[in-house]
């Protein structure tokens, strides 16, 4: 009963509105009444409420909770009904009048004098503005510096002999994803294989490396490399010296024709090595050669580092060429 | 009612007048002025998605075994972000859906931005007197390819692991000071400090959102406060008298009606079009890659610009200076950023026009602009399509090499035409349209001095 009398109340007020409006000039021009389209928008605003209802339905149903389609058609499906009685409500059932004005003054040269003439006045009691400007930027720099500091430690942003770093030196066994030792024996030609160095962190850039075994005859290796190939087993860091990622393409036609010959390939932006050049470019973006590890057969038959790579591994940096990979 | 809840605003905050203009700003009618808005009401979308999966996701590389409900991945080692990416994807209700959203309306976003864009630069809109709106908004841009790309990187998945090692390499590659840059973000060489994941998330769910927010707010009180440009439709549009319809009645259900579409249809596409199943792709290790990487849309244009260079490091005997990937990486990007910023002072050098505009020009109108503009967009174009040349090679057998080759010949050459091109046609089409005009106060002319000697019949 109390709400009946609020909801007359309310209703008898909106009607005073509307006549005291109606006396004033009025301020938006009366629109043609569409009762057609209200209903149409009242339509659809029911039609929006009753896929967010299914919506949620959908949700707390628990055979259908995880149904995604299910989930976002209803809630896609509310939205857009939401949307198509908004657009109705924009171009049906309210004035659509076009309205013209001036544009803003495009500048307000009494408010620029005056700012200019504040600045300037407040400024003129002093007498050496020069060594308080030049004081004012020595303690400004120096406090910038000051509070950038701290940003160093995020990194060792001044010691950048890490990026050398390697996990292999003479004798490190080459161990499988489950750190199993490869055997020479084991290596077959036309397949790759991705080693890593036992007892280290597989995770890091220095770690995997490719190995494939080519025909010994193939080989042209630099002539300092001419051992590091044991029967033909090659190995080189399985990280693009482009941009970091693996190189985790073997070209290898397998049937006639079987050319181009044998190649390393990076997915990210094909770099193409040659396994059996030490490494070198043959196409793609990367500016260096794949890091070439020398292997050696230990007397079990097992494959083992013979030392660590002829080169640092992964991505360039400014002075990358100047220096040998670290053992770590 | 109304009267009485304004009247207890305004007494309180003295906003009526500020409230009245607002109802009564102008926005003047074309459907191309609702592109900018696509993009705002994607970042909404953006944001509240996001703000769900922030309640859910675990920034940490620490490792875990998956025992979750998708089966081929049980048993593998992952760290906790992956994982609660998985779980968000398989475990949470709505988490797939919300996910996806989020990761539509980002790509939707960005597209949003670029339309709106090519909408501004082909009609000149940038000019004085809102070279700062434009600025802003190419700056806006900027940023938010690196916000979507720290997006999908935080996932931890094989592709997202990817995507940082290159965005790694491409610090590194930075002339002298690359390698102090990239261990001071990463924290440790590459794939970096536990930390460079909190980092990350800070970045994306907190500073990131936060700069693009206040730049938006930047953006729109410029525009506001300078009001709308407006094409010439009828004559008493001038450089001076704005037409348009008003914000309240007119335009506000447009509008609203314009946020709701756009939030349907990335709905929709959360809900009906998988987009980025990181589980197929498996947690990432630096020893495996995916075959055919591709990045999200927006990042296509960097990978094939990285892709196009041909190999080489510069260097000084055996010393390393700039680094491959620097060049498609770093320095294109940067030159598209640096031409796109200057251009509204770069054009006002070339034609000498420091007159203040709100009227806009038609593309045709300003035949130099239009064809610089195409041929620029051209540029960047073939860059981004010359990244997927790997898929083309796979769906259609064309030889890769051969098409990087013919994709380095036309970077150089087909802006170079199409800016010849373009401006041919602009000038053709301003010069028809004088024709027609001529032609038209002839006819009148001629009409009225007829008319002139016979009159009318009554």
């Amino acid at each position: 009963m109390r709400w009946l009398r609020a909801a007359a109340v309310a209703l008898l007020g909106a009607l005073g509105l509307a006549r005291g409006a109606g006396r004033r000039e009025r301020v938006v021009q009366p629109g043609e009444p569409a009762p057609r389209s209200e209903l149409v928008v009242a339509a659809l605003l029911l039609g929006a409420a009753a896929c967010a209802v299914a919506f949620c339905v959908f949700y707390a149903t628990d055979s259908l909770g995880h149904q995604t389609q299910l989930l976002g058609l209803s809630l896609g499906g509310a939205l857009a009904l939401l949307s198509a009685a908004l657009i109705v409500t924009g171009k049906r059932l309210v004035v659509e009048e076009e309205l013209e004005e001036d544009y803003p003054e495009p500048e307000s040269p009494d408010e620029q004098e005056q700012v200019t003439a504040i600045v300037r006045e407040s400024a003129r009691p002093l007498t050496r503005k020069r060594l308080l400007a030049g004081a004012a930027g020595v303690a400004g720099t120096a406090l910038g510096a000051a509070l950038i500091t701290p940003a160093l430690s995020l990194g060792p942003a001044l010691d950048t002999e890490s990026l050398y770093d390697a996990p292999w030196r003479r004798g490190t066994r080459l161990v499988g994803e489950r750190g199993t030792p490869y055997r020479a024996a084991g290596i077959e030609t036309g397949t790759f294989y991705t080693a890593f160095p036992e007892g280290a962190d597989p995770e890091e850039l220095g770690s995997p490396v490719v190995v494939v075994r080519l025909d010994p005859a193939a080989l042209a290796l630099p002539a300092e490399r001419a051992r590091w190939a044991p029967d033909g087993i090659v190995a080189y860091s399985k990280v693009c010296t482009h941009a970091g990622c693996a190189v985790a393409i073997y070209r290898k036609p397998l049937f006639a024709p079987a050319e181009p010959r044998p190649a390393l390939v990076c997915p990210c932006h094909y770099s193409t090595f040659d396994p059996a050049a030490g490494g070198k470019v043959l196409f793609g973006p990367a500016g260096r050669a794949l890091p070439q590890l020398p292997l050696e057969i230990d007397a079990t038959g097992q494959l083992r580092a013979a030392g660590n790579f002829s080169g640092p591994v992964g991505p360039s940096f400014w002075g990358v060429r100047t220096r040998r990979p670290r053992s770590t | 009612m109304i009267r009485r809840a304004i009247r207890f605003l305004d007494q309180r905050s003295g906003s009526a007048p500020l409230l009245r203009k607002s109802l009564r700003y102008l926005f003047p009618d074309h459907w191309s002025f609702l592109l900018g808005e696509v993009a705002l009401y994607a970042f909404i979308v953006l944001v509240a998605t996001g703000v769900y999966l922030t309640f859910f996701f675990d920034p940490s590389t620490a490792k875990e075994v998956y025992h979750g409900p998708y089966a081929p991945l049980r048993g593998f080692h992952m760290s906790h972000a992956y994982k609660s990416v998985l779980d968000i994807s398989f475990t949470v209700k709505a988490g797939l859906l919300i996910r996806q959203t989020h990761h539509w309306a980002a790509d939707v976003f960005v597209a949003a931005i670029v339309v709106h864009l090519l909408r501004i630069f082909f009609t000149g809109a940038y000019r004085k007197p809102r070279e700062l709106t434009y600025v802003i908004g190419v700056l806006m841009l900027f940023i938010t390819l690196l916000e979507g790309y720290l997006g999908y990187s935080m996932a931890d998945d094989l592709l997202s692991g990817m995507g940082l090692a290159i965005g790694y390499s491409v610090a590194l590659s930075i002339p002298l000071l690359g390698a102090n840059l990239a261990l001071l973000i990463w924290g440790h060489p590459f794939p970096g400090d536990p930390s460079f994941w909190s980092r990350m998330y800070v970045a994306h769910v907190f500073i990131l959102p936060v700069v693009i927010g206040t730049l938006m707010f930047l953006h729109l009180a410029l525009v506001a406060s300078r009001h709308h440009t407006q094409f010439r439709r009828q004559a008493r549009q001038t450089e001076r008298r704005l037409v348009g319809v008003p914000a309240f009645p007119a335009q506000a259900p447009r509008s609203l009606g314009l946020l709701a579409a756009v939030a349907a249809v990335l709905f929709l596409l959360g809900g009906l079009v998988q987009i980025n199943p990181v589980w197929q792709w498996g947690p990432y290790t630096p020893s495996l890659g995916t075959n055919g990487a591709q990045p999200d849309w927006y990042l296509g244009w960097l990978i094939g610009g990285m892709r196009l260079v041909p190999h080489f490091d510069v260097t000084l005997g055996k010393y390393t200076l700039i680094p491959n990937p620097f060049w498609g990486g770093a320095l294109f990007p940067l030159s598209v950023l640096v031409a796109l910023v200057s251009w509204p002072w770069l054009e006002r050098r070339l034609t000498g026009d420091h007159a203040a505009h709100n009227v806009l020009d038609r593309p045709r109108d300003a035949p130099t602009r239009t064809a610089i503009g195409a041929g620029f967009f051209t540029w960047v174009l073939l860059v981004f399509v010359a990244g997927s040349a790997d898929r083309v090679t796979v769906a259609f057998g064309l030889s890769y090499p051969a098409q990087i080759w013919v994709f380095r010949v036309l970077v150089v050459v087909a802006p170079i035409v199409v800016f010849l091109l373009v401006r041919r046609v602009c000038r053709e089409l301003h010069q028809a349209e004088l024709i027609e005009r001529d032609r038209e106060r002839a006819e009148a002319e001629a009409r009225q001095a007829a008319g002139a000697r016979a009159p009318r019949p009554a």
